[in-house]
Formats: C-alpha cells, structure tokens, sequence
C-alpha cells in the first residue's frame, strides 16, 4: 500500500527511545556533505529525498539515519555522471586497506 | 595526496558500516576531483554545531517579551527570525504556532525528518525515529506521556505533519511565575523538548 | 490537474486526491481521499514533484495547510480526544473542493 519511507500511523508498540548517541564523524560528515552538494547544486533536498525512498524496503527499514543519506548521495550522484559506483567501491577498498 | 588530515569521517578503531565507508569515499572522490574545496565539509560541520536550541530559546523569549515582535512571528517567522540575525536554511519556509490554554501543538515529520534545524540545531534521534514517526500522528497524547507531558483533556491537540517546504518552531506557554524576568532569563527556560512540543517551558525556579 | 493555480482559499473543505503516483511525492498515505479544511496558505515554492527527478520545479504551487479532524482519519483507531486534530501541508494540485 504504501512506500517505505510514508510511516505515519503505522502500527507499532515500540516507546519512544529517548536516548540521543553522539554522531561519529562519518555522520557529521555525510550531513554536512549534503549541505555542501546543495550549496554547489548538485543535489538538491527533493532528490536526496527520493534517493533515500528508492532504497528496497529492506534496506531502508535496517539502515541508520545517516546510512540512507549515504545510499542516496551515491544514488543521485551516479545518476548524474558525476562519480560512477565503480570508483566508488576502489575508494572505498583504499579506505579499508588503509584503516581495516 | 594525503587527505587524511582535511578530510575528515575517519575514527581511528571505529568499525564502518560499508554505507559509512562509502560516504567517506565519495567525499574524498569529490575533494580530489576539485568538485568540493578541501575545507568546505569541515566548515559546514563546524558551522552546524554551532547551531542549538538556544537559538529558538532567543525567539521564544522575544516573542513573550515583544508583543510587536511576537505579530510579526506569527505573520511572517522568516522576516521576524531575520532580526534577530538568524538566516533560515535553503529550501524552506518557517512557520511558528502558538500554544495556548486551550490548543496544545506537536510536531512530526511522517516521511523523513523536516526540523527547524536554523534555530534548533540537529533534531534529536528520537525526532528521526519510525516510533515517534508512526506514533505522533495517531497517538500523540500517549507519546506526549512518555515524555512527562500530560495534556488535559479539554485541551484540543493539534498535531503539526510537517511533510513539505515549512519548517514549524512551536512557540510554547510562557510560564506562570515568570512576570518581570528579563528576556534573557526567560530563554533559559525554553526547552528544546517545548519547542517541538513534546513539553513545556520550564517554570521558573 | 485538479484546480487551478489560485482558486483555493482559506477556509475551503478540500478532499485530497486519492492516488499514488510512482513519482516522488509528499503527501503521506493516511490523509489521500480524506476531507479537511484549509487553516493557511503558503508558497508558492518549487514543486517537488518536479525537482526529485531533474526539473525545474515550475510551475510553483502554492501549499496548503489542511487540517483534519483525527477521527475523520483514523475512525476508531483514534483513541484519544474527539476534538483533536491534524495539520499537514499539502501542495495545491493535490486538492479537490
């Protein structure tokens, strides 16, 4: 009936868990990072929207916050021409080969 | 090149998810590529923790004190905000509501996590959360409990879904006891917590 | 397209239109086919609906916000207060008087 993302009234018993975690850095960085696409209009807040609600259910209902704004960054910039997945992953390999 | 020291995203030990790494790969991808500057990420961070809800605090404690002030939030946040030397985000309008004796606001975003974050700074996890998301709309006298707040019954709740280009900043109910304090005492006690409306504005001690 | 461009106004009872279209949208599930009144009106901003897939966003469309009574959209499974009430934003051209 409905897309992932559209979950108002949506069943659930779940409280409301309060407790807030620190951002790690990656997460300070994936939002400031779309604050630096929009500036450079490369994206803008309706397509990351529909980066973020293109994702399968799955994916979207298992992902932290800041996970789906990974997801649909590189959504949109592949989209675009402007990075392709493929350099992506080798930059993300460089990453794990640096750090493990 | 090394871009360790102006790229950051990396916690020395930190395990990454492979969605974190890839966020941390596609900005060093742009960075290399000149497509974003060296240093603008870590501008953009530093400029975002600067922004909190004493900012929203600073409105609310004007709004209560300046009657002309508070007619212009009303009519028109943007212009009011502006000020008081605050510049809202691209892409959004502002919009205050006003708490009364009579009408208690709450504010959502169902779809994703549309915040006030010019006067409020980043919302807190539970805001993003699929609890508060699918709970506020149908039940939010129930979820307003968990947070301490109980509404009477005879006090029409009005829930705020902010889907679209508005942002909301609830102005809250000055407290009793409050008379005479001056603005910048007043804004100590605005909450975060009453400016979503999840709670009320402190009372004075 | 429903109406057009400057007819609705404050104060108006609207039904919003009850379809899901595969495009990126931002009107939730709970108030489509659901009958409101309009408290505000806003705008008119880009249309979103337009700029998540490459568009320029125009015509701009004015936004609505339309209030629902909480019974009128939940029935029984609203628990709580009769005179509570929901106000969500919701572009013009998904309103029908």
């Amino acid at each position: 009936m409905s897309a992932p993302h559209d979950r108002g009234g949506l069943p659930t018993r779940e409280p409301i868990d309060q407790t807030s975690h620190e951002w790690a850095d990656w997460e300070h960085l994936v939002n400031a990072l779309v604050g630096v696409l929009r500036r450079h209009d490369l994206i803008n807040v309706d397509e990351l929207r529909r980066g973020i609600e293109a994702m399968a259910p799955t994916e979207y209902e298992s992902s932290s916050y800041y996970e789906r704004w990974s997801a649909s960054i590189e959504h949109i910039l592949v989209e675009k021409g402007i990075l392709s997945a493929e350099e992506i992953t080798a930059a993300t390999r460089e990453i794990d080969a640096a750090w493990g | 090149m090394s871009d360790d020291h102006t790229h950051p995203g990396l916690q020395h030990h930190v395990p990454l998810s492979e969605r974190a790494k890839r966020a941390v790969a596609i900005h060093r991808l742009l960075a290399r590529k000149n497509i974003v500057g060296p240093d603008e990420v870590r501008e953009t961070i530093d400029r975002a923790r600067r922004r909190s809800p004493a900012d929203g605090a600073r409105v609310v404690a004007r709004a209560w004190t300046d009657p002309t002030f508070k007619t212009r939030l009303m009519d028109d946040a943007p212009s009011a905000v502006f000020e008081l030397g605050y510049r809202l985000s691209r892409d959004a309008g502002l919009a205050v509501i006003e708490n009364t004796d009579r009408l208690h606001h709450l504010v959502v975003c169902t779809l994703c996590s549309c915040y006030p974050t010019s006067l409020l700074g980043q919302p807190p996890d539970w805001y993003k959360s699929f609890a508060y998301r699918q709970r506020a709309v149908v039940e939010p006298r129930a979820v307003m409990r968990e947070f301490g707040l109980h509404v009477d019954e005879d006090v029409v709740v009005r829930v705020v879904d902010s889907t679209a280009d508005l942002r909301y900043l609830v102005l809250p109910r000055r407290p009793s006891g409050s008379e005479g304090m001056p603005e910048a005492e007043l804004a100590g006690l605005v909450t975060r917590d009453s400016m979503i409306g999840v709670g009320e504005a402190r009372k004075p001690a | 397209m429903g109406v057009g461009a400057g007819e609705l106004q404050v104060g108006d009872v609207v039904v919003v239109r009850d379809e899901t279209p595969a495009h990126h949208h931002r009107t939730p599930w709970f108030v489509k086919g659901k009958t409101g009144r309009i408290a505000s009106i806003s705008g008119p901003f880009f249309n979103p609906e337009s700029r998540a897939h490459g568009g320029d966003g125009l015509p701009k469309r004015r936004l609505c916000s339309v209030e629902f009574r909480q019974v009128d959209l939940w029935g029984e499974c609203y628990g709580e207060s009769d005179g509570d009430r929901l106000l969500v934003d919701i572009y013009e051209h998904w309103l029908e008087r």
